[in-house]
């Protein structure tokens, strides 16, 4: 049994997962989890996928703070108590 | 009355009421305002504009907002200057500098998006506006709810500029230094957005908020006689300011405001912090997201939003983007000042160091008419200016001491002395 990770859920996306602010899930890597949450939750995996292994490109996805394409991307590995967050993209200056 | 249709998904199309909305909830794609362009004809020209006051809110009709403005009564209507010392320096025919360093109340083209994201947080009820914020937005939020009488929070990265602190400070509002850079504090604020009811400009308000930006090209093509440049260079940092640009020239030319002349447009990112320059020289759609490490404070956004989009309008005008060094950055933002008595910030010296490298490659022609747009005013950062220039020695009030230092600058830089009389 993979270690479990916290995913932190946006506002936009809770209405797919229960009204969930985050979820415990299991899973070795940042693309495990997230297909697992697929798995329970498909309408949640149709706003997070553009393609079977491509995510939106209005979501950034986060472990720790970092930003996953600074890793390795959906192979980024995660240790128990690592935390997920799933965030939309938005303006800057 | 409004010509504003619905917030619409740049993605997918799907409609969605006017309100503080950001995301389309089918595909996360942004939300951008649609306006009922057939009403418009006839009704919104040259002559409706020209009527207008003169700040930016001459091109309300084009603005998604209500009723009358609610602030930014003076912002906008900023000078657009032929720039023909600095053209012949560089040896081309026709350069304009959009000058938005001299915007008001805070000298940049934040005042912009700030004037119609506050208007449209009046209009929505709310009390507190806030912004994630390089520097710029952060002094023009901070101005602007002064001004209107509501409260700001505003979050920055905490290395700032103290220009930029001290400036904003002065207008009373909560700031909150973030450790890390931009795009960490842009993280942390959509997610304070998910949790209080505060308007943030660039998160729950962007949709508006970037409207505030085509202004910024509405008065390049009204400046410059009813017609478009043909080659407009726009600074890169979250995206917001170049499809917006685009967006003006391109609604200009549908309601035959101007003639379609199929102008181009090119982005400016400095070479510490340039994604959106490498997706470009790459043949890429997407791109990868940087660690900023550059001068350019104001544009150090590694992840840009908009990045995407920005791609797309600079391959569909069939321009291009180009990246400039911290030192070219520099000798740009003193060739402005010394040929044309403009003090810009590193963004606009990014943005000007880029156009000359377009020029010099030759993907700017020299003979059309060019427009470089000046985003931000030097005076907020001159802590970056620290070496450029050499030390001014200092004299007692003797016309001996005087004459001596006429005569050894005379003989050290002949072309800037002053001229001796006789």
């Amino acid at each position: 049994m993979a270690d479990t990770v916290t995913v932190r859920i946006p506002t936009a996306l809770r209405p797919q997962v229960g009204d969930q602010e985050s979820l415990d899930v299991a899973g070795a890597t940042v693309g495990d989890v997230l297909s697992s949450l697929n798995g329970d939750y498909p309408e949640f995996g149709k706003r997070l996928y553009k393609s079977e292994n491509e995510i939106n490109r209005f979501i950034n996805i986060y472990v720790n703070d970092e930003d996953i394409r600074f890793m390795e991307n959906l192979q980024t590995p995660l240790k128990a108590g690592d935390e997920v967050s799933i965030v939309p993209a938005i303006a800057g200056g | 009355m409004s010509y504003v249709k619905s917030l619409q998904c740049k993605e997918c199309q799907a409609d969605y009421a006017l309100k503080p909305l950001t995301v389309c909830d089918n595909d996360f794609g942004p939300l951008e305002v649609a306006y009922d362009y057939e009403a418009m004809k006839g009704k919104v020209t040259r002559e409706s504009i020209e009527a207008g006051p003169r700040s930016l809110w001459r091109y309300k009709d084009l603005l998604p907002i209500e009723g009358e403005p609610k602030a930014g009564l003076n912002s906008g209507f900023t000078p657009l200057i032929k720039a023909d010392r600095l053209a012949a320096e560089l040896g081309v025919k026709e350069l304009y500098i959009k000058d938005d360093s001299a915007n008001y109340p805070s000298y940049s083209y934040k005042d912009r998006v700030v004037s119609v994201a506050l208007t449209k947080a009046v209009e929505f009820d709310f009390d507190t506006v806030g912004c994630a914020s390089t520097g710029n937005l952060a002094h023009s939020v901070a101005a602007h709810a002064a001004a209107a009488g509501l409260r700001a929070c505003v979050m920055i990265p905490h290395d700032l500029e103290e220009g930029k602190i001290v400036a904003t400070l002065t207008f009373g509002p909560r700031m909150f230094k973030i450790k890390g850079n931009y795009d960490d504090v842009n993280r942390l604020c959509s997610q304070i957005a998910d949790k209080y009811n505060w308007a943030i400009v660039n998160v729950n308000l962007r949709p508006y908020y970037t409207e505030g930006a085509k202004t910024h090209g509405f008065e390049i093509a009204e400046q410059m006689g009813w017609q478009l440049p043909k080659h407009t260079v726009s600074p890169v940092a979250g995206g917001t300011i170049l499809p917006k640009i685009w967006k003006a020239y391109q609604e200009f030319i549908t309601l035959g405001i101007v003639d379609d002349n199929k102008p181009k447009i090119y982005g400016a990112q400095a070479d510490g912090c340039n994604p959106v320059v490498t997706a470009l020289r790459e043949g890429q759609e997407l791109f990868h997201p940087q660690k900023p490490n550059t001068i350019a404070k104001s544009i150090a956004i590694g992840n840009p939003a908009d990045g995407y989009y920005v791609i797309k309008v600079i391959k569909e005008s069939g321009g291009f983007g180009e990246s400039a060094s911290d030192q070219e950055i520099l000798d740009a933002v003193k060739l402005l000042g010394r040929t044309q008595g403009i003090f810009t910030e590193p963004a606009g010296g990014t943005t000007l160091a880029c156009a000359i490298k377009l020029i010099e490659s030759g993907r700017i022609p020299r003979d059309e008419s060019i427009c470089v747009c000046i985003t931000g005013n030097g005076l907020k950062t001159v802590e970056v200016m620290e070496g450029q220039f050499a030390a001014n020695p200092t004299i007692n009030a003797k016309m001996s001491e005087f004459d001596e230092l006429v005569k050894q600058m005379e003989e050290n830089h002949p072309s800037q002395a002053p001229a001796t009389t006789a």
